[in-house]
């Protein structure tokens, strides 16, 4: 259904289109990095493809993907079109060194949000992003809670805990029948 | 800890202590709640305070949306890191004698949810009164541990208390099951 899509990319592209394909029913791009913000104004502005809906953006940490295959990231998007009623993910793939690309909050306002929690959850930074701060978690918050390196139970408390309290376990008394099968982590044992 | 019993109020003279017992009595069938709601709880929060669970046959059904004005903070839902602030700051705002219930596990003690965004119960940061599990917990276990902090108030006992499981009376089983066949209209 959305042939149409790959179709113009290609035609327009050609060899910027890294690999591309159409996975139960929903066509997608792979494009190098360079090109990202080129090829989503392509989408949005075309006449044939016209995606004026930003659907979602976010990334993918896979820190076992060889670099080879292009680097740590993957940072995708989703657009729609409402006239034309197609659909296509584009993505692209970026290194952990320098997990830059281009933003999009120029081309869709809708990505501007969707810029932030990436930036937030993985650290992805967007390039000529007009406000690129956290948006999930609180400005004190050190670390990007959805890399695959960052512990996920690892708080922060924003709070401190009141004396006699730890972390994940109660200040429940002996006799008061809740069972404690929580497993302490590693690095924070109860004295 | 488990110990130790707080127990409010003096032990000399009659006058006294019945005034003790009055005063808890006063307060525990007129609470005044704050619903900090946040999450899925909430919806047990509304079927305990609507009209078939009713919460006002205690006297606990005026939700008050001012810290000032209430006395009887429910703590419903998760807890998040960056909400922790607004809590702690809810709970200093009321006045005393002001009561804490935690109402389900996320409240109590963080719930499934162990992660990097939510307070692995609320006890963390404010003293509690009665934490009452569940997810959500059903209605009849909120009203069973809104009658054990009225309890508490009535005697003036600060100690922290967790809901358990109540044991049937005798004879409860069968009856259900009678009540279960002549509503599905089998022989018995």
């Amino acid at each position: 259904m959305a042939k149409i899509l790959l179709q113009r990319l290609q035609e327009t592209f050609g060899d910027a289109i890294v690999e591309c394909g159409s996975c139960q029913g929903d066509e997608w791009a792979r494009v190098p990095r360079d090109r990202w913000h080129e090829i989503a104004k392509f989408l949005h502005d075309d006449a044939r493809c016209q995606c004026d809906y930003f659907v979602d953006l976010s990334a993918v940490d896979d820190p076992e993907r060889p670099s080879a295959d292009g680097g740590r990231f993957e940072v995708y998007l989703i657009v729609y079109s409402i006239t034309k009623k197609h659909r296509i993910r584009l993505k692209t793939r970026l290194t952990d060194e320098s997990p830059k690309v281009a933003t999009l909050s120029d081309v869709w306002k809708g990505a501007n949000w969707a810029e932030r929690e990436c930036w937030d959850m993985f650290g992805v930074e967007f390039q000529g992003h007009p406000d690129l701060r956290r948006i999930l978690m609180y400005e004190e918050f050190e670390g990007h809670p959805l890399r695959k390196d960052y512990p996920a139970n690892r708080t922060q408390p924003l709070m401190p805990y009141r004396e006699g309290t730890h972390d994940k376990l109660g200040p429940f008394f002996q006799d008061e029948g809740m069972p404690l099968n929580r497993s302490p982590r590693e690095d924070e044992r109860p004295s | 800890m488990g110990d130790v019993r707080v127990v409010g109020g003096t032990d000399s003279g009659f006058v006294s202590t019945k005034f003790e017992a009055l005063l808890g009595w006063a307060r525990k069938f007129s609470l005044f709640q704050y619903p900090f709601v946040t999450a899925c709880c909430g919806m047990e929060f509304m079927a305990t305070a609507g009209p078939k669970y009713d919460i006002a046959r205690f006297g606990a059904e005026a939700p008050r949306f001012s810290p000032r004005q209430s006395d009887l903070l429910w703590v419903v839902g998760t807890v998040s890191q960056r909400q922790a602030p607004a809590l702690k700051r809810i709970y200093e705002q009321m006045l005393e004698p002001k009561w804490v219930m935690s109402f389900g596990t996320c409240a109590s003690c963080g719930g499934f949810y162990d992660n990097y965004a939510s307070v692995p119960g609320i006890d963390k940061i404010i003293p509690v009164d009665v934490y009452i599990p569940g997810c959500p917990p059903r209605p009849e276990a909120v009203l069973d541990g809104l009658m054990l902090l009225m309890d508490k108030i009535g005697r003036g006992d600060k100690t922290p208390a967790v809901l358990k499981n109540t044991e049937l009376p005798e004879g409860a089983s069968e009856s259900l099951q009678k009540l279960m066949q002549i509503r599905m209209k089998q022989p018995a």
